[in-house]
């Protein structure tokens, strides 16, 4: 699983994109993973404004993931 | 239609020659550049944060959209993404129809939603530092106005 962080988030987490060797089942699985390991970046994911992409399409709520999944954590954009 | 996201400069000029020739039965052209803005100096550099197959598919997904409102014959975007000079062309857009109204329409609505909705991430940095920037309230409003 890939894990992607646009915008504030990825200078939130130190990070821009990262592999998930053992992959959650779910959204909340992943969310709950991520803000274990760094919590100042857990409350950063459950911000305002902050949506999710699971292969390339917004959700909403949780979702089930796939081992093969792109998740992106997109904070809120700025247009172009 | 095309949509194009990309690192690389682009040549405004060439982009309206190549877009507007041979086309016999369009009558009107309209494009609009957009380019970075230096600020007086508080802007040295900006960077655009895209997510590309993401990104482009959603700036498709409003290019279809006001080809489809306005019918016109076609439609292109191209958008940079990546580091940005001032003074260096960001966004370029072109729409052609029959008539000149739907042109200049098109063009207007197609900039608004991309200044406000595109999912781009957008950072200024200058000598006081960086700063993140989202959408000013004029920008969303000027979005609305083709809701």
């Amino acid at each position: 699983m890939r894990v992607l962080l646009f915008g504030r988030l990825s200078d939130a987490a130190g990070w821009r994109e990262r592999i998930v060797e053992t992959p959650p089942a779910t959204l909340s699985a992943l969310r709950a993973m991520l803000a274990a390991e760094d919590s100042a970046l857990g409350e950063a994911l459950a911000g305002k404004g902050v949506q999710v992409a699971v292969d390339k399409a917004i959700v909403r709520g949780d979702a089930p993931l796939s081992a093969g999944a792109e998740v992106a954590f997109l904070a809120p954009m700025s247009g172009g | 239609m095309t949509v194009r996201l990309q690192t690389e400069p682009f040549e405004p000029g060439a982009l309206l020659a190549a877009f507007s020739s041979g086309r016999a039965e369009t009558g009107a052209v309209v494009t609009f550049t957009g380019i970075a803005r230096a600020a007086k100096g508080a802007v040295e550099r900006l960077e655009l944060e895209a997510y590309p197959g993401f990104t482009d598919a959603e700036i498709a997904r409003m290019a279809e959209a006001a080809k489809a409102r306005f019918a016109l014959d076609d439609v292109l975007v191209v958008h940079r993404h990546g580091p940005i000079a001032p003074g260096e062309a960001i966004v370029f857009v072109a729409t052609a129809a029959s008539h000149r109204r739907a042109a200049f329409e098109a063009a207007d609505q197609l900039m608004d939603y991309l200044k406000s909705r595109a999912p781009f991430w957008k950072k200024e940095h200058g000598p006081g530092g960086a700063r993140w920037v989202e959408p000013t309230e004029t920008d969303l409003r000027d979005a609305e106005r083709w809701d």
